[in-house]
């Protein structure tokens, strides 16, 4: 049966489970990854059926797993090393940085790095301190990068096989509050592009440009407002580095109107990128200036703040507002 | 700086560290970071007499002892170019490893051609054992790019600026040599001052955890930058290794012989399956960090004339004409070879182009981008700009 209706989390795992399958050079790396299957469950079995040779329980040591990997990618491996929770991946972040994102331009081109880092991200699941963070930009800000993330089980399916063929090193956000999520996995129909946006749900008054968690959120709302008469389009943009600016420019010639949402701080965020971007593009189709909803300048707050925190219905449907009443 | 000028400022000190063999005894004496010379592993002494030891003796011919001998001579004269170059503008830094070409000709000649080498960016000596065209360590010192070679074509990783990092990048090679299944192993070296990174204690755990055939070549220089030994470590750095739960042991970096031995046990030791080694090349650093750097700030003149002493090229120098293994004929010849080298290194970087503009896009991504092709065509654009004008 080539379509299955999967949680988020499941179709990541039969996603690993395929690229094991299907390439020996595969290994899965990271922290408590074998017998527990992950804090999260998304390599459930695979040690079991893969062994530990392929499934690599590793001391706890994020700089370790990921200089590691490198090592072995250098040797011919394709790692895919899990960081458990956002806030755990900067004592990485020097190896991502400095060295994974820049090996192939320091060897011109005779060096692959082909390791994917999978990082659950993002708030709203009531977590302690530094397990609700949405550090994308940081990432994206990196040239020698790709950072993506899915937002439903299809894409959770594809996309990360997609970055596990990649020959780049590819930083993969994984909607950690949508990991409960349902949704269709067509495991035989051909994917769409990594990185290419798409839009979620059509609409003629106003474009709503999201990814990860914030997709559903902003499908909700514009589903409310449609109730109240206002057309709004949805775009996930699916990858953030490289970002689809074609897609969200041919939405925002259409609606005239662009709204950015995300969880991480507003402030030199991807929106503003965004932001910036469209502006250029299609300065004489806008009618209102790009809006952007999403954190504040402030540390990821305590969980019982988090609602506050993270835009919710109330906070994108007002920005809708403000947009039209230009 | 040549062999020669080195040894017109030779003294007359005797060394205290003739020791001829390690003890447990002696072990326990030396607490201190700078540990001298009682756990040394030593084969040649500073004055050049050959000395036994239980656990690293090394047979050699009077080829192969001539062989190591020129190594040095070579890479000497190399890295004396490289500084003068660097103070001619013709590269904008220099890492010279003046006084360390034993711990690296030793350690380098140790390695089979399918072993793997990650160094940092000090690792001349190891780049000529392994047959790294000279020219290609001077293009990211000369500006023009950041590393520029295929590691694999000699099994020599790039040069890693940031400290520490590439011992992981060792280990993890290392991990998969093993998950290969092949009988080769990897020589990461790192220095005293790296040795402080969390990336070479958590290189430590990896390597011991999944017993990586790696070996650790510490050259400890006395020196990360204006920093000393005692700021990095309070224990002598080989010790280290018994914490992880692999062998160390600390050898004389000034005795190639010694390097070598030692360093081939290591390696044998990791192709055996039975895990790390950490060799503490006991070193010194004759010359600036790198040549932004100015040591007269923060060292004693005296303990550079003591260090030079313990010139590791003379001392085999001593030992090849007290045994008759080398001639007359042998170092005219050599000293005409290391003439030609330093001219060819010369004119090889003058030589060296300037990359084209749209350099800066290359090699970003292996599979494109979307941003950086928009960028490069902006760039082309405006680089087109200024042709287009000059037309007119």
């Amino acid at each position: 049966m080539a379509v299955q209706n999967l949680p988020l989390a499941k179709a990541l795992n039969e996603s690993l489970r395929k690229a094991l399958e299907t390439d020996p050079k595969v290994v899965i790396m990271g922290l408590d990854v074998g017998k527990l299957g992950g804090v999260f469950r998304i390599t459930d079995g695979l040690q079991k059926d893969f062994g530990e040779d392929r499934v690599v329980d590793t001391p706890l040591a994020e700089s370790g797993i990921v200089g590691t990997a490198i090592g072995l990618a250098l040797r011919g491996y394709r790692p895919v090393v899990e960081i458990q929770f956002d806030g755990f991946v900067f004592p990485a972040y020097d190896q991502i940085v400095t060295q994974l994102a820049k090996m192939r331009a320091r060897s011109l081109g005779t060096v692959k790095m082909p390791v994917v880092i999978r990082i659950p991200y993002g708030g709203g699941i009531g977590a302690v301190e530094h397990h609700s963070e949405s550090p994308e930009s940081l990432f994206a800000h990196v040239a020698g990068l790709k950072v993506v993330t899915p937002a439903n089980s299809s894409d959770a399916y594809w996309m990360l096989q997609q970055a596990i063929q990649s020959d780049d090193p590819v930083i993969f956000f994984e909607p950690k509050r949508r990991y409960w999520d349902k949704g269709e996995v067509d495991t035989e129909a051909f994917p769409g592009e990594l990185h290419k946006a798409r839009v979620a749900r059509e609409g003629t008054d106003l474009t709503l440009a999201a990814y990860g968690p914030m997709v559903k959120t902003c499908l909700e709302a514009a589903a409310v407002a449609a109730e109240e008469g206002k057309s709004v389009e949805v775009v996930d943009l699916r990858s953030i580095s490289p970002l689809d600016f074609d897609t969200i420019q041919a939405s925002v010639e259409k609606t005239r109107r662009l709204v950015v949402v995300h969880e991480a701080p507003v402030f030199f965020g991807s929106g503003a990128e965004i932001a910036a971007r469209i502006t250029e593009r299609c300065f004489y189709h806008l009618e209102a200036p790009v809006l952007r909803v999403g954190g504040y300048h402030a540390p990821y707050p305590p969980a019982r703040l988090e609602e506050e925190y993270l835009p919710g219905l109330d906070r994108v449907l007002d920005a809708v507002d403000r947009s039209l009443a230009y | 700086m040549t062999v020669e000028s080195t040894a017109a400022r030779k003294t007359t000190r005797r060394s205290s560290g003739a020791k001829r063999t390690t003890s447990a005894a002696s072990a326990k004496k030396a607490s201190a970071a700078q540990g001298t010379e009682p756990e040394l592993v030593q084969l040649l002494t500073p004055e050049g007499e050959r000395v036994q030891h239980p656990d690293y003796d090394i047979d050699l011919s009077a080829e192969e002892l001539r062989g190591l001998y020129r190594d040095m001579v070579l890479t000497r004269r190399f890295d004396a170019e490289a500084t003068s170059l660097q103070r001619q503008g013709e590269l904008g830094l220099w890492a010279s490893l003046l006084g360390q070409e034993a711990a690296q000709i030793g350690s380098g000649r140790a390695l089979r051609d399918d072993d793997y080498v990650f160094p940092t960016y000090r690792e001349h000596g190891v780049a000529w054992v392994r047959g790294v065209d000279p020219t290609n360590l001077l293009g990211m010192f000369r500006g023009v790019n950041h590393g520029g070679w295929d590691p694999s074509s000699n099994n020599f990783h790039l040069y890693t600026i940031v400290l520490g990092s590439q011992t992981l990048h060792a280990t993890g090679y290392a991990m998969g040599i093993a998950k290969d299944g092949a009988d080769s192993a990897v020589l990461a070296y790192f220095g005293d001052g790296a040795s402080s990174q969390g990336d070479v204690n958590e290189s430590f755990v990896f390597s011991a955890v999944y017993n990586a055939p790696v070996v650790f070549f510490c050259q400890n220089n006395q020196w990360a930058i204006s920093e000393p030994i005692e700021k990095q470590t309070r224990v002598p750095l080989y010790q280290r290794a018994s914490g992880f739960g692999f062998p160390g042991v600390r050898v004389d970096g000034n005795d190639v012989l010694a390097c070598l031995a030692v360093t081939r046990s290591a390696l044998e030791r990791a192709r055996r399956g039975e895990g790390p080694t950490l060799v503490e090349a006991f070193t010194y650093r004759m010359g600036a960090h790198t040549t932004s750097d100015d040591p007269t700030r923060y060292r004693r003149d005296a303990e550079r004339a003591e260090w030079e002493a313990k010139d590791p090229i003379l001392r085999l120098k001593t030992y090849l004409e007290n045994e008759g293994h080398a001639d007359a004929a042998f170092f005219e010849e050599l000293e005409a070879e290391s003439e030609a080298l330093g001219k060819s290194v010369r004119e090889a970087v003058r030589a060296m182009p300037v990359p084209e503009h749209m350099a800066i896009f290359d090699h970003t991504y292996a599979d494109g981008h979307a941003l950086v092709d928009e960028e490069r065509a902006q760039f082309a654009a405006y680089q087109a700009s200024f042709a287009a004008g000059e037309g007119e």
